[in-house]
C-alpha cells in the first residue's frame, strides 16, 4: 500500500536540482516585457491619459490606457462558473479602469523591448484625475453621502443576507441567561507566496497561450474568453510549477491584461511579473472582519441564544464576493449549535482599498478568531473551563446543516481536544498561570475549528483524470488538479498507486496542466483536490483496472475476475501468485499483431458530497507586559483530517499553516495612511514570519476514516491556518486577564491595552 | 554599457557579456539560463536569489553582475557530482520533506552549503538564525531547520571521523 506512507514529494528532486521550471524559467525567443501603470489616488476618475512622451522613448512599444481597452466587465474570481445568471460571478472590473477604486488600481500598460524601457514608460506617462474622499472602512463606505464605489451598489453594499435559525427573541427570552457581548476585528494580510504572480502571452495563428503561475487553468481560460470577448477554445493556458499561491492565484488577476497586450502587438510574445509592491496592494488580501457577537448561555454553559453581526472590507473590487463572508457566517452555525436560535447577519461592503479574496481558509481564520475568543470570554464569566464550554457545545456526529445538508460523517474533534490537553498539561497549567504577578506572565489557551471540503453544494464540485498505460507498463497520470507546492502530485500518485495495483514508481504524473490536453478540474482550492479529484482519479481507476484486466484475460485466457494487479503484476486473486508483468502485458497491448488495444481511462466525477474536517491548536505563551510582547512557548495543531495519504507531507501542510496563523496572531499587517495609499507594501515593512519568529511547530492528527471520501481523507491543506490566533489570543487572557480583540497581538497594541487594563501606568508595571 | 566579464560559474570559466547596470541574478538567469536563481522581491528582502560568490552566500539581486568579475560562482545547479548524483543537502531537504512549492529552496540551499562548508556544528537557534535571511511561505520552517541541522551534523561528523 503506497497510501498511508511518508515517501518522498515526486517533484522534489526537481526542486532541489533547479530543474523545476516556474512560469519565468521559460525562453521563448523574442519576449517583451510589460507593466502596469497604477493609480496614484485610491479613490475617483482618472479624467486624461498623455502618453505622448512615453511613446517616445527607445525600447517603448506599446502603449494602452483605460480609454483603449474594450468595454467589458468581467469576473476574476477562481470558482466553477454557474450557468444560472442568478449566481453568477460579480462582473465589476475591466482590463483598464477609468473609475479608480483602490490606490494601485490598473489604468494603463506599457510594452517594451525590456524591463528598463518598460519602467521608464510608466514614469513619463502623465495623468490627470478627479478625486473622490477615500473610503477606508465599511463604516466609512455606508455613510451618508459617500461615493458609490460601483454605480450598482448603493451603500456601498455589494450583498447583505442573514442567517437564521431559531427564533433568537424567544430564545433570548428564556429566564436566567447570562448575557455576554463582544466585538472583534481582524486586519488585513497578504498571502506573500514568495513567486510573484506573473504569466507571458503569445498568439499563434488565431489561438492564443497563456503561460501563468495559477491555480486554476481552466478558470483561467474561461476567464481570459470572457474578459476579451473570444471564443474560449481559442485559448490555451498552461500552468507550470507555481511558487505558491495560498489563494491569490485562486484568482484571474493579469492574464487577461497579459493576453490583451500580446494581441496588441501582434501576438508577439510579451511577459508580464508583479513587483512584490505591486502584489501587495494590486492583487487579493484577506479581508478584513468585523463581528459583532451577543450570546445568551445558561450557567451550565449550554448556549441558547447567539447574535452575530459580520461586516467584511471588500476593497474595490469584488473578487470572490460575498461568499468568503458567507461561509464565515457558516462557521457560527457549523462549529457550536445551541439549544436555541442563532442569527448572523452579514454583509460585504465595498471600500477603496486592496480588493480581498481568497485567501487560506476562505474567511474561517477571521470567524474564528471572533467565535473562539468569544468562547474563552464566556467560559471566564461563567467560571468554567474553556475546554468544557466547547465539548458542551461543538458539533457532534451526524449533525446535518440545515442550510446546506453537509453531514458530520466523522468527527476526531473530541480526541484532537483530549490529545491537544496531554500535550500541554492543560489542567496543570490552567491552575499554575492563575493569580500572576510581575512583568513577565505565561498563559495557556486554545482554539477549535470545523473546515468544509471542497464548495458542495454551494458551488459545483467536478474533476476529471485520465491514465494511459505506457509500452514499459508504467501509467502516465493526468489530473486536471494542480500541484501548487501542497504536494497534490504525490498524493495522486500515491493514490494511482494503490486504487490500479501499481508500484509508486511504475505511475508517473504529469505535474503540469496545459488546457489544450489537460483533463478539466476547477482547481486548486476549498481543500478540495484530495477528496473531490480524489474521486474522480479513483473512478477512473477502476476502467484503467477493468481495461489492464480484460487484456490479460485475453493473453492469458482465464477469466478477468480470477485476476488482480499488484506491485504492477497480473496476480491470482486467490493465491496472489504472479502470473504476467505489466510490462509484458503493456507491450503486448501496444504491438500485438492479433490484438493491440492502447489501454487508457479517462473520468470525470461530479462530487455532490462534502464532510467536515476538525482540529484544535494549543498555545503556551509567555508575555512580556512592558515590552508587549508574546513569545510563544510551545504550540501544536491537532487535526482530524481523515485518513492521511501521506503522513509526512501533511505534517509538512501544517507547518505551513501554524505558521501563517502565527503571522496572523502577532504580526502582520497591511496598513494604509489616510489617503488610502499602503504603507507597507514590502518584505521589509510588513512582518512576514523569518524562522528566528517560528517557534518548534508541532502537530499531531487524528486519523478517522471518513465514509463519504474516496480514500478516508478530508480537507487538510487550509485548516492549518485557522486556529492558531484565537488559541494565542485566549492564551494571552489567561496569562494577563487582558481580552485584546482585534489582530494582530503586537507590541503597540499590546502595551495599550496593558495601560488601558491598569496593568502598566506610563510604561511602569502597576501591579 | 555592454561589457565582457569571466568568471567561474559551477565550475566553469565563463565569459559573458553583460550590462553593466544589471543584477548578478539577472546575468544567471537570463544570459545563462541558470533558472534555479529565483527572484521573489529583487530588492534583497527574500532570499530566494542567493547563490555563492567566492563561497559566500549573497542576494544576487542586488549584487551586479560586473562585481562577479574574476569570481567563483556557485549555484544550485552545480551541486549535483560527476555522475548526476544529489549532493548530501539536497538529499536531506528531499527525505526531510523541506521542500514545498519549492521556490525558496534553492537560495536556501545556498546558504545551507555555505553554512555545512564551514565544517562548524552549528545549535538549531544557531542555524535559525543563520537562514534567517530566506523568506518560506509554505513550510513555517520546521523541515528546512531538519534538513540543514542534519546536513550539518553529518558533515561534521564525517569531518571528525576524517582527523587522525
Ligand atoms: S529576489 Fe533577491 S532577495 Fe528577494
Ligand atoms: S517552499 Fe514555498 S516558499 Fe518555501
Amino acid at each position: 500500500m503506497a497510501i498511508g506512507k511518508s515517501m518522498n514529494r515526486v517533484d522534489a528532486y526537481e526542486k532541489v536540482t533547479g530543474q523545476a521550471q516556474y512560469t519565468d524559467d521559460f525562453f521563448e525567443g523574442e519576449m517583451l516585457t510589460a507593466k502596469v501603470l497604477h493609480s496614484t489616488i485610491a479613490n475617483g476618475w482618472v479624467k486624461k491619459i498623455d502618453t505622448s512622451e512615453a511613446e517616445k522613448l527607445p525600447g517603448v512599444v506599446k502603449i494602452v490606457t483605460c480609454f483603449d481597452v474594450p468595454d467589458i466587465q468581467f469576473p476574476t474570481p477562481g470558482h466553477p462558473w454557474s450557468t444560472e445568471e442568478a449566481h453568477q460571478d460579480v462582473s465589476d472590473r475591466k482590463l483598464l479602469n477609468q473609475r479608480v477604486r483602490l490606490y494601485g488600481d490598473d489604468i494603463a500598460a506599457v510594452v517594451a523591448l525590456d524591463s528598463v524601457a518598460a519602467s521608464r514608460a510608466l514614469k513619463a506617462i502623465r495623468v490627470e484625475y478627479e478625486e473622490y474622499l477615500p473610503l477606508l472602512s465599511p463604516e466609512e463606505a455606508m455613510a451618508e453621502g459617500a461615493p458609490l464605489m460601483h454605480e450598482e451598489y448603493p451603500g456601498n453594499i455589494l450583498k447583505h443576507h442573514t442567517l437564521i435559525e431559531g427564533d433568537y427573541e424567544k430564545a433570548a427570552s428564556e429566564d436566567g441567561l447570562l448575557f455576554v457581548e463582544g466585538d472583534f476585528q481582524t486586519q488585513i494580510v497578504q498571502h506573500c507566496h514568495i513567486e510573484p504572480p506573473i504569466s507571458y502571452a503569445y498568439m499563434k495563428k488565431d489561438r492564443i497561450t497563456v503561460v501563468s503561475s495559477t491555480q486554476i487553468p481552466h478558470i483561467v481560460r474561461r476567464v481570459v474568453g470572457q474578459a476579451l470577448g473570444i471564443p474560449w477554445g481559442h485559448i490555451r493556458v498552461i500552468k507550470p510549477y507555481i511558487g505558491g499561491g495560498f489563494g491569490n492565484k485562486q484568482e484571474v488577476l493579469y492574464e487577461p491584461l497579459n493576453a490583451f497586450l500580446s494581441m496588441q502587438v501582434g501576438g508577439r510574445c510579451v511577459k508580464l511579473e508583479l513587483t512584490r509592491e505591486e502584489t501587495f496592494i494590486c492583487t487579493r488580501t484577506r479581508h478584513a472582519i468585523s463581528f459583532h457577537e451577543t450570546t445568551g448561555v445558561r450557567p451550565d454553559g449550554r448556549l441558547v441564544a447567539r447574535r452575530v453581526k459580520i461586516v467584511s472590507n471588500q476593497g474595490g473590487y469584488a473578487s470572490h464576493g460575498h461568499a468568503i463572508a458567507a461561509n464565515a457566517a457558516n462557521e457560527f452555525r457549523h462549529l457550536y449549535q445551541a439549544d436555541g436560535a442563532l442569527e448572523v447577519d452579514v454583509s460585504t461592503v465595498y471600500t477603496s482599498m486592496a480588493s480581498a479574496g481568497a485567501m487560506r481558509a476562505y474567511g474561517i481564520p477571521q470567524a474564528a478568531f471572533a467565535l473562539e475568543s468569544h468562547m474563552d470570554d464566556i467560559a471566564l464569566r461563567l467560571g468554567m473551563d474553556p475546554i468544557e464550554l466547547r465539548k458542551k457545545n461543538m458539533m457532534k456526529l451526524g449533525y446535518v446543516d440545515p442550510g446546506t445538508g453537509i453531514a458530520c460523517y466523522s468527527s476526531g474533534l473530541e480526541e484532537c481536544i483530549d490529545r491537544g490537553m496531554a500535550y500541554i498539561h492543560w489542567a496543570e497549567k490552567r491552575k499554575q498561570y492563575q493569580n500572576q504577578t510581575g512583568p513577565i506572565r505565561r498563559g495557556v489557551g486554545m482554539s477549535i475549528f470545523s473546515y468544509k471540503t471542497g464548495v458542495y453544494p454551494i458551488s459545483l464540485e467536478t474533476a476529471s483524470c485520465r491514465m494511459v498505460l505506457n509500452q514499459d507498463g508504467t501509467m502516465q497520470l493526468q489530473m486536471g488538479a494542480t500541484e501548487i507546492g501542497q504536494g497534490a502530485d504525490t498524493v495522486f500518485t500515491q493514490m494511482a498507486a494503490d486504487s490500479v495495483g501499481f508500484l509508486p514508481e511504475n505511475v508517473h504524473i504529469v505535474s503540469f496542466q496545459d488546457t489544450d490536453v489537460t483533463p478539466f478540474d476547477t482547481g486548486a482550492y476549498a481543500s478540495r483536490q484530495t477528496y473531490v479529484s480524489g474521486m474522480a482519479l479513483k473512478k477512473t481507476a477502476g476502467i484503467f483496472r477493468e481495461r489492464i484486466l480484460d487484456y490479460a484475460s485475453y493473453m492469458l485466457q482465464k477469466p478477468a475476475d480470477s485476476m488482480d494487479i499488484r506491485d504492477s503484476w497480473i496476480v491470482c486473486r486467490e493465491t496472489g501468485e504472479q502470473l504476467l508483468g505489466m510490462d509484458a502485458l503493456a507491450m503486448e497491448s501496444f504491438y500485438s499483431l492479433d490484438n493491440s488495444v492502447h489501454i487508457t481511462a479517462e473520468a470525470t466525477n461530479h462530487c455532490k458530497s462534502n464532510t467536515f474536517a476538525f482540529g484544535a491548536c494549543f498555545a503556551e505563551i509567555e508575555v512580556d507586559i512592558p515590552l508587549g510582547k508574546i513569545k510563544v512557548l510551545d504550540i501544536i495543531n491537532i487535526h482530524d483530517s481523515g485518513v492521511l495519504i501521506n503522513p509526512k507531507l501533511a505534517e509538512a501542510q501544517v507547518h505551513g499553516g501554524m505558521s501563517m496563523g502565527l503571522g496572523y496572531a502577532l504580526g502582520e499587517q497591511l496598513l494604509y495612511d489616510k489617503k488610502g495609499k499602503p504603507l507597507n507594501n514590502n518584505f521589509l515593512d510588513y512582518k512576514l514570519q523569518t524562522s528566528l519568529d517560528t517557534p518548534e511547530l508541532h502537530v499531531d492528527f487524528v486519523q478517522t476514516v471518513d465514509p463519504s471520501a474516496p480514500f478516508g481523507n478530508k480537507a487538510l491543506g487550509e485548516p492549518p491556518a485557522i486556529p492558531v490566533a484565537p488559541a494565542i489570543r485566549n492564551a494571552l487572557l489567561h496569562a494577563t486577564g487582558v481580552a485584546v480583540n482585534s489582530l494582530p497581538l503586537n507590541p503597540q497594541k499590546l502595551v495599550e491595552a496593558f495601560t488601558e487594563n491598569g496593568l502598566l501606568n506610563g510604561g511602569a508595571l502597576h501591579v | 554599457m555592454t561589457k565582457i566579464i569571466h568568471c567561474t560559474v559551477n565550475g566553469q570559466e565563463t565569459e559573458v557579456a553583460i550590462d553593466i547596470r544589471e543584477s548578478l541574478a539577472d546575468m544567471l538567469r537570463q544570459r545563462l539560463h541558470l533558472t534555479s536563481v529565483k527572484k521573489g522581491c529583487e530588492v534583497g528582502e527574500c532570499g530566494a536569489c542567493t547563490v555563492l560568490v567566492d563561497g559566500e552566500a549573497i542576494d544576487s539581486c542586488i549584487y551586479l553582475a560586473d562585481w562577479a568579475d574574476g569570481k567563483h560562482i556557485l549555484t544550485v545547479e552545480g551541486l549535483r557530482g560527476p555522475n548526476g548524483e544529489l549532493s548530501p543537502i539536497q538529499q536531506a531537504f528531499i527525505e526531510e520533506a523541506a521542500v514545498q512549492c519549492g521556490f525558496c529552496t534553492p537560495g536556501i540551499i545556498m546558504s545551507a552549503v555555505e553554512i555545512v562548508g564551514s565544517g562548524k556544528q552549528y545549535t538549531r537557534d544557531e542555524i535559525r538564525k543563520l537562514i534567517s535571511g530566506h523568506l518560506c511561505r509554505c513550510t513555517g520552517y520546521q523541515n528546512i531547520l531538519n534538513a540543514v541541522e542534519r546536513a550539518v551534523n553529518e558533515a561534521y561528523q564525517f569531518l571528525q571521523q576524517g582527523e587522525p
